[in-house]
């Protein structure tokens, strides 16, 4: 259980006096201050926090809360969420980082953070572009997005993130627009408190290399309540529908968390065969 | 009667020759003798030349032995691979399949035909009781104890249900019986037991393990590896009920970015692979080292590069280990010299690892990892497990988590502490994390990370040091080789050399006196398995010494008269250039 504090912290406590190194306007500053009014909504501890931040534009996003933070290497959110969250699973873990780290380098990781169903929210800011080395498209850019890397265009298809989340049967699967923020901060809460792994997805538009607002505004609906998110196949229908872009809470599947899995296997063990002590280990090669 | 014997069993993988080795190996202890494994086996499941050699003897035992006295072919093909390892003397024994081989004419050996295979095709008619049959052959011909063998088949096959138990209780008795009446014995080998003391039987892989549990070690991520997956098995059913976890991860970059969750998170962590998957990890390593973080990872070093050869040993990943991925990312570097000191040594890695707050490279190789030895029974409550280094109470008002200190240490709060957050970053930053980019800030921060590199060399067990003090050559090898080098400078100094040796157990930073050490001898021999001479170059460089390069690129381990004869090769040229003169 994580403890919440008492002292009834706003969201702008869970500020730090860092500035945020993003362009004006940048959607990430939306996903910020998202993040930060979940954090007062849930009441977390700070001291019991850890963001674990990717590289990239978002993956400054660590420094910019008051709690403990690790910014790792590209694509590598998810391993290093994974080895905080079950050395101590005491700990809130929230991972964040872009659409490079998730579903390009780091898109290996996915599937298995699924299958261990770590107890992790992750949040992917996906602004379809890598913006830290000035404007390439990245996996979910569109084929007519031409730029400094394909200049006639992307060569390969976009990857859609959230028909891939459902397909590896993530358990909380959320989809975001960083422009709404109310909607995005309950997508984030709910995120937190499912227990196993969450992918909330952000659509969260970068200004300066490929600013997609206007179009992605034009397109965007909620999910009303008729959608009932532990249909795996009415999920699948969302995330591949064309004409517009659903935003809510697309899938969902209770199941163990995998810190739980662990202590249940320590729990076991030493109930089968004993504590251990070195010492006994060692008479046995006598 | 010799009672130092060196056994070596050849023959194909799949038919029983590392069970029949491996039963031997635990019957000679049980016997209350010394014993040595080395292995040597093909990286496919079934097929291919498979060896095990074990050496037993009544005193410690330092190496596998240079030449075998007793060697049991189970094929014509391990025939002709090992026959000429036999030792020179004639009173070598080639125990060898009647049935199947065909010894060749003139062989300076004692040769012992026995019809195994047909025994085993038409009296036990099961093929595979090979192994067992010469067991028993092993146990009437050479003493080994008939009865600890019958404990150990029953050991291992009781659960088999009483049908195969049987049937290889007849096998053992059949090899037995058929010693007693055609066989006379014409050799020396002869092996007693002896009351034994207090000894475990243990591999490298188990004592890597099980010192890094007694270190305190209670998280662990990996992806199977050969030679280093023993140790994930071991620790896979130990940690839990240590409280620990084991995470098999997706690959060894998952693997290694999860030890560094469980350290920032305060949990002692490690991870073991071989050469492919540390490549794997060089990116991580630069992370551990930038944001000050303790952790352990094992390389139990194969025969490169690429997939090489994975079931052979080599000691080609030094350079790799020292300066492997981009920037000067300081790191510890050590290499483990024996099964014993694998226990040791873990704790060791673990405690340089929190003291110094960076990661730690420990260097193992299959030649060791597989390697089962007697050990004396390690006293737990002597060693000491050191903690990372916490601010004190009150030094977390203005908490700075790079805080410049003397040592270059700084204090470290982990997650959960009240007051105690910061943000560990890969990017360059200030005392308080912040990021920066600064000339001064790089300069300053560079300098900080690599000084913490200088409290490993206060302490003990940075190095061994054999043979006389006033010695002209001096060996300085590294990492499993020490027992072969140690036995190497008995047999030198006994034939009238005067060599030293010196083994350090850390390679970078590397101790002070071997400095002293290689100024001290008229020559140095580094003896290593690699193409290159990888500690030689570090040496020069070190150093601005030259160094004689002793280089064994076979997948094998060396052997002490490998090492002698570059000794003598050293003096012969010595006494040539004296001759001139």
């Amino acid at each position: 259980m994580v403890e919440t504090n008492t002292q009834g912290l706003t969201a702008k406590e869970y500020k730090t006096d860092v500035h945020p190194v993003w362009c004006p306007g940048c959607g990430d500053f939306g996903v910020l201050t998202c993040i930060y009014r979940m954090l007062a909504t849930k009441q977390i501890n700070p001291d019991n926090l850890v963001v674990v931040a990717g590289i990239g534009c978002s993956g400054r996003l660590s420094g910019y809360v008051k709690s403990y933070g690790f910014h790792t290497v590209h694509g590598r959110v998810l391993p290093v969420a994974t080895g905080v969250k079950t050395a101590n699973p005491n700990l809130e873990v929230l991972a964040v980082g872009g659409d490079g780290d998730a579903y390009s380098i780091g898109a290996g990781h996915i599937p298995h953070a699924a299958r261990r169903n770590i107890d992790v929210c992750y949040i992917v800011m996906d602004n379809e572009v890598y913006g830290l080395t000035k404007g390439q498209g990245s996996a979910t850019a569109p084929q007519e997005f031409s730029t400094g890397t394909t200049p006639y265009g992307q060569m390969d298809e976009p990857l859609n993130p959230v028909a891939m989340a459902i397909a590896y049967d993530i358990g909380f699967v959320a989809r975001g627009f960083s422009a709404k923020p109310k909607e995005l901060t309950d997508l984030i809460i709910q995120g937190v408190e499912h227990k196993g792994f969450a992918l909330v997805e952000v659509l969260s538009p970068c200004t300066t290399f490929h600013d997609i607002y206007k179009p992605i505004s034009q397109r965007v609906r909620f999910i009303g309540p008729e959608h009932d998110p532990t249909d795996r196949l009415k999920a699948f229908q969302l995330a591949l529908e064309r004409e517009t872009i659903p935003l809510g809470v697309i899938y969902k599947r209770e199941r163990t968390a995998f810190h739980e899995r662990a202590r249940k296997i320590q729990e076991d063990s030493i109930q089968k065969r004993g504590k251990a002590s070195v010492d006994e280990i060692l008479s046995q090669f006598q | 009667m010799k009672t130092d014997i060196v056994f070596r069993v050849g023959g194909e993988g799949g038919e029983g020759v590392i069970s029949c080795g491996e039963i031997l190996t635990l019957a000679c202890a049980r016997m209350g003798l010394e014993i040595y494994t080395f292995r040597s086996y093909p990286a496919e499941i079934k097929g291919g030349p498979a060896m095990f050699q074990v050496r037993t003897s009544r005193e410690l035992l330092l190496s596998q032995g240079s030449e075998v006295d007793v060697l049991i072919c189970f094929n014509q093909e391990a025939y002709d691979r090992h026959a000429k390892d036999v030792r020179k003397d004639g009173q070598g024994v080639i125990l060898y399949d009647s049935s199947s081989t065909k010894p060749e004419e003139g062989i300076h050996a004692l040769l012992y035909g026995i019809p195994v295979s047909e025994m085993a095709k038409l009296e036990m008619r099961n093929y595979l009781t090979k192994n067992i049959i010469f067991l028993g052959v092993l146990s009437k011909l050479c003493g080994v104890d008939f009865s600890i063998l019958e404990t150990i088949l029953r050991e291992k096959f009781g659960k088999k249900g009483e049908a195969i138990l049987n049937l290889n209780f007849q096998a053992l008795k059949h090899g037995y019986q058929w010693v007693e009446k055609n066989l006379t014995k014409k050799d020396d080998c002869l092996i007693e037991t002896r009351k034994g003391d207090n000894r475990l039987v243990l591999s490298g892989n188990q004592a890597v393990a099980l010192g890094a549990i007694q270190a305190g070690m209670r998280f662990y991520a990996g992806y199977p590896i050969t030679p280093a997956t023993d140790i994930m098995e071991f620790l896979a059913r130990e940690l839990p009920r240590f409280g620990g976890t084991l995470i098999q991860a997706e690959d060894e970059i998952a693997a290694v970015g999860m030890v560094l969750g469980a350290a920032f998170a305060g949990v002692k962590a490690m991870t073991a692979s071989s050469g492919p998957g540390i490549d794997l990890m060089t990116e991580f390593l630069g992370l551990a080292s930038m944001a000050e973080l303790p952790c352990v990872i094992v390389d139990c070093q194969r025969a490169g590069p690429s997939t090489g050869m994975p079931t052979k040993t080599e000691q080609s990943d030094l350079r790799h280990a020292i300066s492997a991925g981009h920037g000067d990312a300081p790191r510890i570097v050590m290499a483990l010299t024996s099964v014993e000191d694998a226990f040791y040594g873990m704790i060791r890695a673990f405690n340089y690892a929190v003291r110094c707050q960076m990661p730690v490279i420990v260097l193992s190789d299959q030649y060791l990892a597989q390697r089962t030895a007697t050990v004396r029974k390690p006293d737990v409550q002597q060693v000491r497990a050191e903690e990372i280094l916490k601010p004190k109470p009150g030094e977390l008002d203005h908490y700075k988590r790079f805080q410049m200190t003397e040592t270059g240490v700084s204090p470290m709060t982990v997650p959960g502490t009240p007051g105690g957050a910061f943000s560990a970053t890969g990017i360059e930053h200030g005392e308080d994390c912040e990021l920066s980019y600064e000339p001064d800030i790089h300069r300053r921060m560079s300098e900080k990370r690599w000084r913490k590199m200088k409290l490993v060399l206060q302490g003990p067990d940075l190095f061994r040091r054999y043979g006389p003090l006033d010695a002209d050559i001096g060996i300085v090898g590294w990492g499993s080789s020490e027992g072969v080098i140690r036995e190497a400078v008995q047999a030198a100094n006994a034939k009238g050399y005067r060599v030293a040796a010196f083994h350090p157990k850390v390679l970078h930073p590397m101790p002070a006196e071997l400095g002293d050490f290689i100024r001290s001898v008229k020559t140095v021999i580094v003896p290593e398995l690699n193409v290159t001479g990888q500690f030689a170059k570090e040496i020069r460089a070190r150093y601005l010494m030259d160094v004689v390069q002793l280089n064994k690129v076979a997948g094998l381990p060396f052997t002490p008269n490998e090492i002698l004869e570059k000794v003598e090769e050293v003096c012969g040229t010595w006494l040539k250039q004296t001759h001139k003169v």
